[in-house]
This record gives structure tokens, C-alpha cells and sequence, in this order.
């Protein structure tokens, strides 16, 4: 089973959906760090380095996914933390290619199945 | 011998005007306004289960209140007369989340946040355009906003009295309920107390100068779009509500002289008649304890008064074109229910800001059961239905419940157990419960959501216009505030903040005269909230699963 950080990166305090994604992959057998609201980058990537984490979620509901997913990702990498990023919220299929091509593993869109996240967690830790 | 309530109803309907409608079936059956027998509840009376108006719909449709807002000031300022033109009669302005959470456009923190789910308001210029060839002497306004609400309300009062409107004339509703930021939305800035207190100065100042504005809309939208279930939403909205009643008689006000201005905002979700029990059992409830805990006399602060928005939840990614459908029984819950205005979700709000034409679609939609279904014609048509009065009891009885236990965790005080339950994070964790309650029973198809995990045929070939937000609003809103800081007399601005900060400090004063200065003087909101964040701290919310 993975650790797991899960964080809220801006100034959107939609927490729901991170909420209860955290508590999905804790029931599914994973440690869950949640990291609470209004990240920034570096917040995220401090903790994912202290934490020792093999994997980082987003939660992002206000549109800024293109602006602040890849800098959480070029924020890791400069603290060296090379684990897979993925990011769930109100993602446009459009923007799904740009945030892959900017380093995010996998996108989960509104309704992505509790079945979907668990098992790309899971594989994606397997083969990071 | 005492008037019968269908009598004291008669004379109370008698005295109201009437629309131009002809009040029949499509059979030409004609109508009563109000329907059961002489010693039932009846609408405009105490306890108001039917209604807080005795003509209801027969005097006056719901207000057809489109939220809006994206981008620039101007962007929105069109918008609103696109909503306008066709056919809307308020409006309703949405903010970006910098402008949510007190930020500059230029501030580091905002970036990529401009403009993107609302529009950006830094200076009392914005405001200016915002409103622009819009006579907010006829047109009520409302303004989604919490934190920095007193700021945004007067860089309003100060605008429209710049172009010739007295603040008195001015209608509309601020949210300005900080309490479910704390318990749901999440966009706080202070900490509860000091925020309860710019509440407080709100309250005063209209009460005193403002006789036509809502001053709290008292909001369980967004408690419930957190995941609360129907009856949490209820009681935590009530609770809240009380808790502002509370605040404003420990400032010495009369309850008559504000509560008439405290207005509700309600959650439409898709269980349909759970939804229209809790608006009736909200009206009952809320008069009882305004008449017998604290004392109103005034029907105006008896009789509940609420806007509804469809729920952004129950929308689907999937099949957007199916939202239409979910968002009508949505609306439809909330007329039943005698709602005083209504916001009808557009089809894509699942993926993004509405587009033009699914905006449209949305408030045709609400012109559909306005002017074509006749469910306009008869107050509270499902008032006496074995079925709608018993769950509407139950509802009641259940939030009750959970009055009584804010009641005892406050020590005999709704106020501090509101606060209290804030600050241990009670309604956060029950919010969360819920919401996972919820999700646990979609993934084990307990609950159906149609595209989601059921009838999903049609997904794959689902794709829809969407609004794109540029980086150029970004850019343009930038432009704007420097502009904006490059004419503004930099002395004055600081003679303002320091003004602001002494004031803060003492509290006592009421800040509202001292705001409508500092914005004057076109004092950025962010170095405003940034002002009082110094006198006032943060508050921080600790992480919980």
C-alpha cells in the first residue's frame, strides 16, 4: 500500500471532493497525508519531501489547473521529490493533454469512479 | 368568537395586488389562490409553513436572479445586460476567488485565479464598470461575497452615490455569512470573532441608512453543496441564523429593527420532495423561534424570506445536455416551495463557467414553469397532502434536534455554539461524513446518477461548447489596476489605512463610515483586508479527513 498526499493548492476552498477522494484511498488500504487548504507550491512540495510520499494529489475547482498544477510539479522536482502527481476537479477534457504534457500522471474528472482513482493510485505507485 | 385563519387570510389576500394573469386551468377551471380547510395554515399567516406572503405567486413571480460573473469588470457588465435583455429582473454578481479571499489581481497569490470564477473587483473602478448603464435605483443587486463583504459593500454604496443614487434608495442582498465560510465554503480571512464584528457594523449601518437592503443572506446552498444532507442544511443554515440574531441584540439592537433584513439563500437538490418539506419546515421554524426565543413581534422578521439555487452537485460531466432536465425538477422543488428568486444552473457547469447560450437555456427554463405549467397559480399547491406535511414534521423535528445540541454545547447561547462547533471543527466533520455517506452509496450504486454510474451510453460522444477564460483577463485586469494606482493620490490612501487600522483597533466603532472613505480614495481591496488582517489576525483551518 502507498502514502499518499493529498493537498489543495490556491485560494479555492472547495474541499469535498479531496475530502472524500482522502478518505477513499484511506478505506482502500493507503496512508492518507491530507494537507488542508491554500497551498502553495511549495508547501506541497516541502511535505511531500518530509512526508516521504510515493504520490501527490491536487484538488483543483476554480479553473487555475494550468497555471499552478505544473508549478507544484516543478516545485517537487527542484526539492527532489520525483514521485507521480495526479490532479482531480472540474479539469476540460482540452486541458487534460497540456497538464500531461506538463508532467501530471493522470486527470480525474467530475465522476471519476471511487473504483478509477483507487486503481490508478495503485498503479501508478507500482510503477513509479 | 375568534376570525377563522382562511379569514384572517381572506382579508390579507384582499389587500393585495394582483398580476395581470388569468388565474385558470387550461380547461378554464378557474383557481382559488390557496387551498384547505378554514382552520388550516394558510399563507402570510403565523407559523408562514405556506408561505411568507398571503398572495404569493397571484402578486408577484419569483425574481428570476441570474448569477453572474467572469473576467473584467466590463465582461461581466455586458453579461448582466445580455441577462437583462433577456428577460432576467435582478442581478447577481459572482467574484473571482482573489476578490473572495481579499486579494489584488496583482498579488503573487492571485495568479491564474483572476477572473476565473467570478469576476475580479480590486478598486471602487471596477465596481464602477461593473454597473455601468444599470440604474441601481430600480434594479436589485446581490453580491456573492463573505470575507471582504463590508469592503464590497461600500465600494457599492460609495459608486452608486457617485453617480446620483442615495444609499437608501439602493435594493439588493450582500451574503455576508461568514459562519458557513467556516463550516463549508471555506473562503475565510479573520478569524470568527473579529469577522462576527464586521457582520455586526453591517447590520447597524443598514439598519440605519440602508432601509431596502438584505443585509445577510443567510446561506445553506453552500453547506449543502459540501455534502450536508437536506436536514443538516437546515438546521445549520437556521442555527447560523439565529447565531446572527444573537449577535445583533448583544450590539443592543431591537430584533424587530434587522431581522426583517436577514434573508435565506436555500440549496434545490434533486430529492424532490424532501426539498419542498425543508422550505416549509424552514418558515415554520424560523418564526417560532424569532416570536417566542427572541422576541419579534414585526411579521416582516417573522415571515422567512429565500432565494434558491439549483444544486451545482447533482450536475454530471457526463451528458450535460441531461443537466437540463435535473436543474427543471430542481427550480420546480423551489417554486413549490414559495421561493422569493431563483438561479437556475446552466447545463455545463459541471465542466465550467456557463456559456451564453446555456445561461439562456437556464433562465428559459424558469420562464417554462413561470409562464407555461400554471404551478404559479396556487400557494403552497402541496400543503395539506398526507405525504408533504409529514415529512415536513419530521424535517422540523430533526433539526431541532440538532438546535438543542448547538444550544447545550453553547452554554444556553446559539451564538457561541455556533462558534464553538466552528472552532472544533463539529460542522466541518459532519459535512464530511455526509459527503462520503453519499459517495460510499454511489459507488456501491445504492444511489443511481444517470451518466454516472448507470444508462452511461452516450458518454463518449457528449462534447458541448464551453466558456474559455484567457490568460488575456488576467493580463487586462493587471492593466487595469495599475492604471488605476497610477492616478490615485498615494497620501490619501495611506492617511485612509492608517484611519482604518485605529478604527479596527476599537471595537466599538462601527467600520462601515470609515470603509466607504478608505475606498474613496481608491485603496486597493487586497491593502484594505490586508489593513484589517493586521489588527485582526488569520484564521487558519487545521487539516481533517
Amino acid at each position: 500500500m502507498a502514502r499518499v498526499l493529498v493537498a489543495k493548492v490556491g485560494l479555492d476552498g472547495h474541499d469535498r471532493g479531496v475530502k472524500v477522494v482522502a478518505r477513499l484511498l484511506r478505506d482502500a488500504g493507503h496512508e492518507v497525508v491530507y494537507l488542508g487548504l491554500f497551498n502553495t507550491p511549495e508547501t506541497v512540495a516541502a511535505a511531500a519531501r518530509d512526508e516521504d510520499v510515493d504520490l501527490v494529489g491536487l484538488s483543483m475547482l476554480s479553473g487555475a489547473h494550468l497555471t499552478l498544477a505544473p508549478r507544484v510539479v516543478e516545485a517537487l522536482r527542484a526539492a527532489g521529490v520525483t514521485v507521480p502527481v495526479v490532479v482531480g476537479g472540474i479539469v476540460p477534457d482540452a486541458d487534460v493533454n497540456d497538464l500531461k504534457a506538463a508532467g501530471i500522471a493522470a486527470v480525474f474528472g467530475p465522476g471519476a469512479s471511487a473504483d478509477e482513482i483507487s486503481a490508478t493510485v495503485a498503479s501508478l505507485v507500482a510503477t513509479s | 368568537m375568534t376570525a377563522s385563519n382562511r379569514e384572517r387570510w381572506q382579508e390579507r389576500f384582499a389587500a393585495a395586488p394582483l398580476r395581470d394573469a388569468d388565474f385558470t386551468t387550461m380547461s378554464g377551471v378557474p383557481l382559488e389562490p390557496v387551498y384547505g380547510p378554514p382552520d388550516a395554515e394558510h399563507p402570510g399567516l403565523f407559523p408562514y409553513t405556506r408561505g411568507p406572503y398571503a398572495s404569493m405567486y397571484r402578486t408577484k413571480l419569483w425574481t428570476m436572479r441570474m448569477f453572474a460573473g467572469y473576467g473584467t469588470a466590463d465582461d461581466t457588465n455586458r453579461r448582466f445586460h445580455e441577462l437583462l435583455r433577456a428577460g432576467g429582473d435582478g442581478l447577481s454578481t459572482a467574484y473571482d476567488m482573489p476578490t473572495l479571499m481579499g486579494l489584488d489581481s496583482d498579488d503573487p497569490r492571485s495568479e491564474g485565479e483572476v477572473g476565473r470564477c467570478g469576476v475580479a473587483v480590486d478598486t471602487i473602478a471596477d465596481v464602477e464598470d461593473l454597473y455601468r448603464n444599470i440604474d441601481l435605483g430600480e434594479i436589485t443587486t446581490s453580491m456573492t461575497i463573505n470575507a471582504p463583504a463590508a469592503v464590497v459593500l461600500a465600494m457599492f454604496v460609495a459608486n452608486a452615490e457617485d453617480s446620483g443614487v442615495p444609499r437608501a434608495r439602493l435594493g439588493g442582498t450582500l451574503q455576508n455569512d461568514i459562519l458557513k465560510e467556516y463550516q463549508a465554503q471555506k473562503e475565510f480571512v479573520f478569524p470568527p470573532r473579529p469577522s462576527m464584528r464586521l457582520v455586526r457594523d453591517t447590520i447597524t449601518f443598514c439598519a440605519a441608512e440602508m432601509p431596502r437592503w438584505n443585509t445577510i443572506s443567510i446561506s445553506g446552498y453552500h453547506i449543502r453543496e459540501a455534502g450536508s444532507t437536506a436536514v443538516q442544511e437546515l438546521a445549520f443554515t437556521l442555527a447560523n441564523g439565529f447565531a446572527y440574531v444573537e449577535l445583533a441584540r448583544a450590539a443592543g439592537m431591537e430584533v424587530d429593527a434587522f431581522a426583517p433584513r436577514l434573508s435565506f439563500f436555500f440549496n434545490a437538490h434533486i430529492a424532490f420532495f424532501e426539498e419542498i418539506a425543508k422550505y416549509r419546515a424552514a418558515r415554520r421554524i424560523w418564526s417560532r423561534w424569532l416570536g417566542d426565543r427572541y422576541g419579534a413581534t414585526d411579521e416582516r422578521s417573522l415571515a422567512l424570506r429565500f432565494h434558491t439555487q439549483t444544486a451545482g452537485v447533482s450536475l454530471t460531466a457526463d451528458q450535460p445536455e441531461v443537466n437540463i432536465v435535473r436543474t427543471a425538477i430542481e427550480a420546480l422543488a423551489g417554486v413549490l416551495g414559495g421561493t422569493q428568486s431563483l438561479h437556475t444552473n446552466s447545463m455545463d457547469e459541471a465542466l465550467a463557467l456557463p456559456s451564453e447560450k446555456a445561461a439562456r437555456i437556464a433562465l428559459r427554463t424558469q420562464q417554462v414553469l413561470a409562464h407555461e405549467t400554471g404551478v404559479a397559480n396556487v400557494a403552497d399547491p402541496l400543503g395539506g397532502s398526507y405525504f408533504v406535511e409529514a415529512l415536513t414534521d419530521d424535517v422540523e423535528q430533526r433539526a431541532e434536534e440538532i438546535f438543542a445540541l448547538l444550544d447545550e454545547m453553547g452554554g444556553g447561547s446559539m451564538l457561541e455554539g455556533v462558534i464553538r462547533g466552528i472552532e472544533e471543527g463539529w460542522f466541518q466533520s459532519e459535512i464530511a461524513d455526509a459527503a462520503y455517506d453519499f459517495e460510499k452509496r454511489v459507488n456501491r450504486n445504492r444511489r443511481l446518477i444517470v451518466g454516472v454510474n448507470c444508462f452511461t451510453d452516450g458518454n463518449e460522444e457528449d462534447e458541448i461548447p464551453l466558456l474559455r477564460i484567457t490568460g488575456d483577463d488576467e493580463r487586462r485586469q493587471r492593466d487595469r489596476l495599475a492604471a488605476v494606482r497610477s492616478v490615485r493620490d498615494d497620501a490619501a490612501v495611506e492617511r485612509a489605512r492608517r484611519d482604518l487600522a485605529t478604527a479596527a483597533a476599537d471595537p466599538d466603532r462601527n467600520l462601515m463610515p470609515v470603509l466607504i472613505d478608505a475606498v474613496r480614495t481608491r485603496a486597493t481591496l487586497g491593502e484594505i483586508m490586508a489593513t484589517l488582517g493586521d489588527v485582526f489576525g488569520h484564521h487558519v483551518e487545521q487539516p481533517r479527513i
